[in-house]
């Protein structure tokens, strides 16, 4: 047992239990210290009605057998139900922390797209038709009138900012939202719209800072 | 060596046509020497707008199937000596026409003209295609309506793309009242949206439809405010910098335009 650092970190959420489980040290250590856990150390609380547990892995992958090590380690334990093993792909990883902003330009006319990975910084007007989007944050120094599509591959940290905002719809993720009925709507200047709770806001960009402390995420 | 000019919109009823004969009858009074072309095979109505339908004995499809020459396939204007008129094929198949059919006219046309002025048909697929594909320049026509300015920004980025560089931009039926009121968007925000240089702004008139009926241009009829408009767009298009006129009697309706600049 290592003292300065865990390889099993035990959370408590409002879907059951997280599993954090350190991807840099040897498997059986990991496993050693699982067993530990769930046999010492956390024996109170993982004993009792049944739990829900969803496991994360970080980078590391598992073997058929490794699985079913740790299955059978944690099936031990009547109560504790696992629902999921997941691990995150290294390049995901990469592609959310290690981008790097795309700065582009020109008017995105109706009928056009363009998307990028990358975060964008687009210099120029997206017109009612048009879409812009990316996996990571979307910036228009210009009018945006179209749509935008941020954090496509699902991230919902996402935002979209706007010298200009009146867009036809927003997507962050999964989640839409369109412009009011009304065709009253006249936009407003330098705003930002994020997620907040799976529902999407929109804020000065003077209060970004709030929702944002920091300020890019790559 | 002339200089080929399509005119587009994407939208239908938006005064393709009307611009077209306007443009090319004031290039005429101008003293220039210019050939129409209606590319809107099945739906032609430059001929009407005219008032050439009668002359009419071959037409782009002939010329292309060779069944005549070129030559014998221009009508010339029952007013202007310099003016041609090439008619599109009111009953043949439009699949009859390639692009490259259109491009290799235009491009026996170009010795013998100042200016080709192509009328082109609604839409952006086949026959927008044909249009365009021997334009050195395009007019992009659209009324102050949200679907009209959203079809005419669809076609300014397929111009792009048919590396047609810089189109101008007509703003037609303007009624200064409406959108005075409010009701109708004003110049400034269709400029915004579409970001193009603004050639010029045409009223709506109802003598543009008088005209149209008897076969003649507006731009013949020196009370029309529709023509008046139309000069002006010609003299911009011959590089001329002509102030916007102000079209309801008070001065600095459009002062706050910045661009406005001619082709050519
Ligand atoms: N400035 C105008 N004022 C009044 N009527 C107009 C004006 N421009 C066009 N029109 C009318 O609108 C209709 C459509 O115009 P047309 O030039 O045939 O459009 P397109 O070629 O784009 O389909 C015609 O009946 C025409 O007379
Ligand atoms: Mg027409």
């Amino acid at each position: 047992m290592t003292a300065t650092k865990e390889h099993v970190t035990i959370k408590g959420n409002k879907d059951g239990l997280v599993f954090l489980f350190n991807d840099h040290c040897e498997f059986p250590d990991l496993l050693s210290e699982l067993q530990y856990k769930l046999e010492k150390s956390h024996q109170q609380i993982l004993s009792g009605p049944t739990i829900d547990v969803h496991i994360k892995l970080g980078e590391r992958e598992l073997d058929v057998q490794q699985e079913e090590e740790i299955k059978k380690l944690v099936g031990h334990h009547g109560n504790l139900l696992i629902q999921s093993i997941e691990s995150t792909p290294k390049e995901q990883i990469e592609k959310n922390i290690h981008q790097d902003l795309k700065i582009m330009n020109g008017i995105v006319r109706s009928g056009q797209s363009i998307h990028e990975d990358a975060p964008i910084l687009f210099m120029g007007d997206v017109n009612p038709g048009g879409m812009i989007s990316s996996n990571g944050d979307i910036y228009v120094m210009g009018a945006l009138r179209g749509l935008a599509h941020a954090g496509k591959n699902g991230n919902k940290d996402a935002i979209i900012a706007a010298s200009y905002m009146r867009p036809t719809q927003l997507r962050i993720a999964n989640i839409v939202s369109r412009s009011p009925d009304e065709s009253a709507n006249e936009g407003a200047y330098m705003e930002f719209a994020y997620l907040d709770e799976d529902h999407m806001q929109v804020g000065k960009i003077s209060e970004l800072h709030k929702v944002r402390p920091v300020a890019l995420q790559f | 060596m002339g200089e080929a000019i399509v005119v587009t919109s994407g939208k239908g009823g938006v005064g393709k046509t009307t611009s077209s004969a306007n443009i090319g009858t004031a290039l005429a009074i101008l003293g220039k020497k210019v050939c129409l072309v209606d590319t809107d095979i099945g739906l032609r109505n430059l001929d009407v707008v005219m008032g050439l339908e009668n002359r009419i004995i071959y037409d782009l499809v002939d010329v292309i199937e060779e069944n005549c020459r070129l030559a014998q396939a221009l009508v010339k204007d029952k007013r202007f000596e310099e003016l041609y008129f090439l008619p599109a094929a009111q009953t043949k198949d439009k699949d009859a026409v390639q692009p490259e059919d259109i491009k290799k006219i235009i491009e026996s046309l170009k010795p013998d003209f100042d200016y080709i002025i192509i009328d082109c048909p609604a839409g952006i697929e086949g026959g927008f295609r044909n249009a365009v594909a021997g334009a050195d320049r395009a007019i992009v026509v659209s009324t102050p309506e949200i679907s009209s300015v959203r079809d005419a920004d669809r076609v300014i980025g397929l111009l792009e793309g048919a590396n047609i560089k810089n189109p101008k931009l007509i703003i037609n039926r303007v009624r200064p009242n409406m959108m005075k009121s409010g009701d109708m968007m004003d110049i400034d925000e269709v400029c915004a949206i579409l970001a193009i240089d603004l050639l010029g702004v045409v009223p709506d008139d109802q003598q543009v439809i008088k005209s149209g009926n008897i076969g003649e241009p507006t731009v013949m009829n020196p009370t029309s405010n529709a023509a008046v408009a139309y000069r002006n767009i010609a003299r911009r298009i011959l590089g001329d910098s002509v102030p916007l006129m102000n079209l309801d009697g008070k001065k600095g309706v459009f002062n706050k335009l910045k661009k406005i600049m001619g082709i050519g």
